[in-house]
């Protein structure tokens, strides 16, 4: 089963029950965010703690991508 | 919300600790962060043997994606949940938040493709595609073979596991494993299962490198520089116990991990700890250490504790072997150059904090320490490097709504 | 360090490495004093790293304006001298009004301000969600105050202290002293004796320490702040009750009070206790605080906060700082008790204490800052603000 969402307005097909974080980062796009000094940065310690795989998704910023299961018509963002 | 027994933290720990306390008859509320049970280890199995009707369980509330914000007050907590706030009122306390991988900086660590060991196996775990894909894993302990294992049953091919720790340090491990025997049989089974695969003692990252992404890694292999080109590198040094929580209750903290008495209580009377919580040693050891934690704090089976204390004295040897044989090695200490950023949440290079001598100045004059990791990443790195402790915890204890901060009006 | 004993160690010697006592080094060694710092702890610890870092004037009474308007003036030409990571962010001011009533004191502020040269304009209701789309649409308006600004105090503490260090001061880490003499004689923990002309107790609400008769309270105040959020807000904001809240006798009090620091991130305050000194968050008032706050911008309800802390305001009872010799001294000098206004009026308080200290004809009128004003009833072990007689 798949799910279809939105990264920066391209849409992906991903399979159902996986992270958001893991989603992106399989399926291309490979940076989350932009760092602070304008670094791309991706998901790194994938549990929750290190805060690197921050997305805005449907509108509401700096949701960690390891902790959000994918949901058919997600839009997400990059930030930073 | 009220709990006889509130559970922080559903991994094996935690589980055992909701099951133990539930077989009392007591009202548990279990609570985690992730949207599934299982914490790190048990990570995107659909169905835990021993688990899957405890969810169901009339005694039991059960809030996944819950974090706990702060403790207001004694016996309450402050939980931000998808549903709104909720103020959690308990008689006792479990705290089984498990630990989180030592991550060290080295030059090019936050290219994208480069994670954690444990972090690359719970992104696959959580569903990453990485069939066909190149994968070093490096740094050390046993964490590194299971990763590699989890990584090769998905389908990836594992060029290097580079072990920072020397022939003989590994020798000395193995034979001392065999006072543990279901220890030595499950390294067995990984080894078995991680035959073909390169595996090299005495060997670290020196670099990561790539152009906005990872596209290969050097690596110290013995006496010999390698190269390595691949998609994906996971590098860690093993595990440190999550003490935030902890901290902020109050419970004294032994070096990295919870002090605990016999019964696992911690020096705050009504919690416990359990699991990595009391020192990094495993599911074995977390799964015990919830079941004894459980029953100690429902107050029952008291006959049935003495037993549990004895199996756990076994554990926390085993713990103290991890941390004696797999210590960080000065070599990948100094492999941080002046331009390594440390605290990534605010881009903070080694050089810029390196002109400090204590973590409170550094952190005031460099914003380290004050992104949203709230230093989890870049403590534990500044302590190797500069021999910085930081004891302080804040709340929030994970970034909260200002909405959920105004809630505890009246602890 | 070892440091020499009965001999004279300086011209001056200031206790406390925070903002006021930064800035005095700089302001003695510019004057070719001799100056020496000595910090217990880390400069800037104190309620220099706790603070709101604004820039503000405030007019609760004359010699307050006077104080606030000076240094921010200073501060104001010093900008483009100050490192990026001191993070000066010309932001200007709102002092937003909820009704009528505040309309008309904010029309009265202005007056005042125009009056000492401060520029400013009252704003109604729409443009003022032209400057600020993220308030709430039913504030009827604002008096902006476009100077005003907002730093980010340890950077600008640790600059003053560089720059007083590159003109001969000497810091001293780690230097605890234990008591002081009106001879000039400071007696340090190690057991060493450290002599000077002048000593000058710059500690904040440590300074109690040393002259315990000293009449000042800290004063909690409690923060917290957010991720980044770029341009949620623009200005600074804070409520035209702000300044009754801070001028309050006693009691808890919250007001409205919210920046945008140059990260992105949005800091938000403010509340004033008398009787905690606990450093723990007292979370029925950071509630308080926070419900204020979304009175006036309600969208901050669902933005992330990631830490929360707090701090103490060195308060003296009619909330003007102690600048000048210590009641019935002669060597013993006070810079503190700044309340909210410490970083405002850092440079201000420096330049006036040192032209004192040279004999130089200082640019304000020292009288409303005299410590002298007091006259001393030692102070009861606190829960409320000591007895003092005017």
């Amino acid at each position: 089963m798949t799910v279809r969402l939105l990264f920066e307005n391209q849409a992906l097909e991903v399979q159902e029950g996986i992270t958001l974080a893991a989603a992106l980062a399989g399926t291309g796009p490979i940076g989350f965010r932009y760092s602070v000094s304008g670094e791309p940065r991706a998901a790194f310690c994938g549990m929750g703690t290190c805060f690197e795989c921050r997305v805005t998704v449907d509108g509401i910023a700096h949701q960690r991508a390891c902790q959000i299961i994918v949901r058919d018509g997600m839009e997400v963002r990059r930030e930073g | 919300m009220k709990a006889d027994i509130a559970v922080i933290g559903a991994g094996p720990g935690g589980l055992a600790a909701a099951a133990a306390a539930l077989s009392c008859k007591r009202q548990v509320v279990l609570i985690d962060d992730n949207p599934g049970i299982g914490g790190q280890i048990w990570r995107g199995i659909p169905s835990i043997a021993g688990y899957s009707t405890m969810l169901n369980h009339p005694g039991l509330r059960y809030l996944p994606s819950a974090r706990v914000v702060a403790a207001p007050a004694g016996g309450q907590l402050l939980l931000e949940t998808p549903n709104g706030p909720i103020i959690l009122r308990y008689a006792r306390l479990i705290v089984a938040t498990g630990a989180r991988e030592f991550l060290f900086p080295f030059p090019g660590w936050t290219l994208p493709g480069v994670m954690g060991a444990g972090g690359l196996q719970a992104m696959v775990k959580s569903g990453m595609c990485v069939s066909g894909q190149r994968v070093v894993l490096a740094g050390t302990g046993p964490l590194l073979l299971a990763a590699a294992d989890t990584l090769k049953r998905a389908g990836a091919e594992v060029s290097l596991i580079a072990e920072q720790a020397q022939g003989a340090a590994l020798m000395r491990f193995a034979i001392s494993l065999r006072s543990f025997p279901s220890k030595l049989k499950q390294a067995g089974h990984l080894l078995w299962s991680l035959r073909g695969t390169p595996y090299h003692p005495d060997s670290y990252v020196t670099s990561a490198f790539g152009h906005d992404r990872l596209h290969g890694v050097h690596v110290q292999s013995g006496s010999k520089p390698v190269k390595i080109h691949c998609d994906w590198l996971g590098v860690g040094y093993g595990l440190k116990p999550n003490t935030e929580l902890l901290l902020t209750l109050g419970c004294a903290i032994d070096g990295d991990h919870a002090e605990v008495d016999d019964h696992l209580r911690t020096s705050v009377p009504e919690i416990y700890a359990a699991g990595e919580s009391t020192g990094v040693g495993g599911l074995d050891k977390a799964s015990l250490e919830g079941q004894l934690a459980g029953l100690a704090a429902a107050e029952c089976a008291i006959a049935a504790l003495p037993a549990l204390i004895r199996q756990r004295d076994r554990h926390m040897r085993f713990a103290g072997l991890l941390t004696r044989h797999f210590a960080l090695r000065p070599e990948i200490i100094s492999q941080v150059t002046d331009n390594t950023i440390v605290c990534r949440c605010e881009d903070v290079t080694h050089g810029r904090l390196s002109t400090f001598g204590n973590w409170r100045e550094a952190k005031l004059q460099t914003r380290c320490g004050m992104g949203p990791c709230q230093g989890r990443l870049c403590a534990s790195a500044c302590e190797s490097l500069y021999g910085w402790r930081n004891t302080i915890s804040r709340p929030p204890l994970q970034p909260a709504k200002l909405a959920t901060l105004a809630s505890a009006t009246n602890p | 360090m070892r440091l020499t004993t009965q001999s004279t160690t300086a011209d001056v010697l200031i206790i406390g490495a925070g903002i006021v006592g930064s800035a005095l080094a700089e302001s003695c060694a510019r004057r070719g004093l001799r100056v020496a710092i000595l910090e217990k702890d880390i400069p800037a610890g104190g309620a220099t790293a706790a603070g709101m870092g604004h820039l503000v004037v405030l007019d609760g009474n004359p010699a307050e304006l006077a104080l606030s308007n000076d240094g921010l003036q200073r501060w104001r030409t010093r900008q483009s001298q100050m490192p990026g990571a001191a993070e000066y962010t010309a932001c200007g001011t709102l002092w937003v009004a909820r009704s009528d009533a505040e309309m008309a004191e904010a029309e009265r502020k202005r007056a005042q301000y125009a009056e000492h040269g401060l520029a400013s304009e009252v704003v109604g209701s729409q443009a003022l969600h032209e400057l600020e789309p993220n308030l709430s649409p039913e504030l009827p308006g604002a008096l902006h105050v476009p100077n005003e600004a907002v730093i980010y105090p340890p950077v600008a503490c640790h600059w003053l202290l560089q720059n007083a260090i590159a003109l001969g001061a000497t810091l001293y880490r780690n230097t605890h002293v234990v008591t002081v003499e009106d001879d000039g004689g400071v007696l340090l923990a190690d057991g060493s004796v450290l002599r000077a002309e002048r000593v000058v107790i710059a500690a904040g609400c440590q300074s109690v320490e040393l002259l315990p008769d000293l009449p000042l309270v800290p004063r909690k105040g409690q923060l917290v702040i957010t991720e980044r959020y770029p341009q949620f807000v623009r200005h600074q904001l804070v409520e035209l009750g702000y300044i009754q809240s801070a001028h309050d006798q006693s009691g808890d009090s919250v007001a409205f009070n919210v920046q945008p620091r140059a990260t992105g991130q949005i800091l938000i305050g403010s509340s004033r206790q008398y009787d905690d000194t606990s450093r723990e968050i007292d979370w029925p008032l950071l509630s308080k605080m926070l419900a204020r706050a979304f009175l006036f911008a309600p969208g901050l309800e669902n933005l992330q906060g990631i830490r929360s802390w707090c701090g103490f305001r060195p308060a003296t009872p009619d909330k003007l700082p102690l600048l000048g010799k210590a009641p019935g001294c002669e060597r013993i000098w006070l810079a503190t008790g700044h309340e909210g206004l410490g970083i405002t009026t850092a440079l201000a308080s420096a330049e006036l204490l040192a032209a004192m200290m040279a004999g130089e004809a200082p640019s304000l009128d020292p009288g409303p800052y005299d410590p002298s004003r007091f006259v001393y009833v030692k102070p009861m072990r606190s829960t409320t603000p000591p007895k003092v007689m005017q």
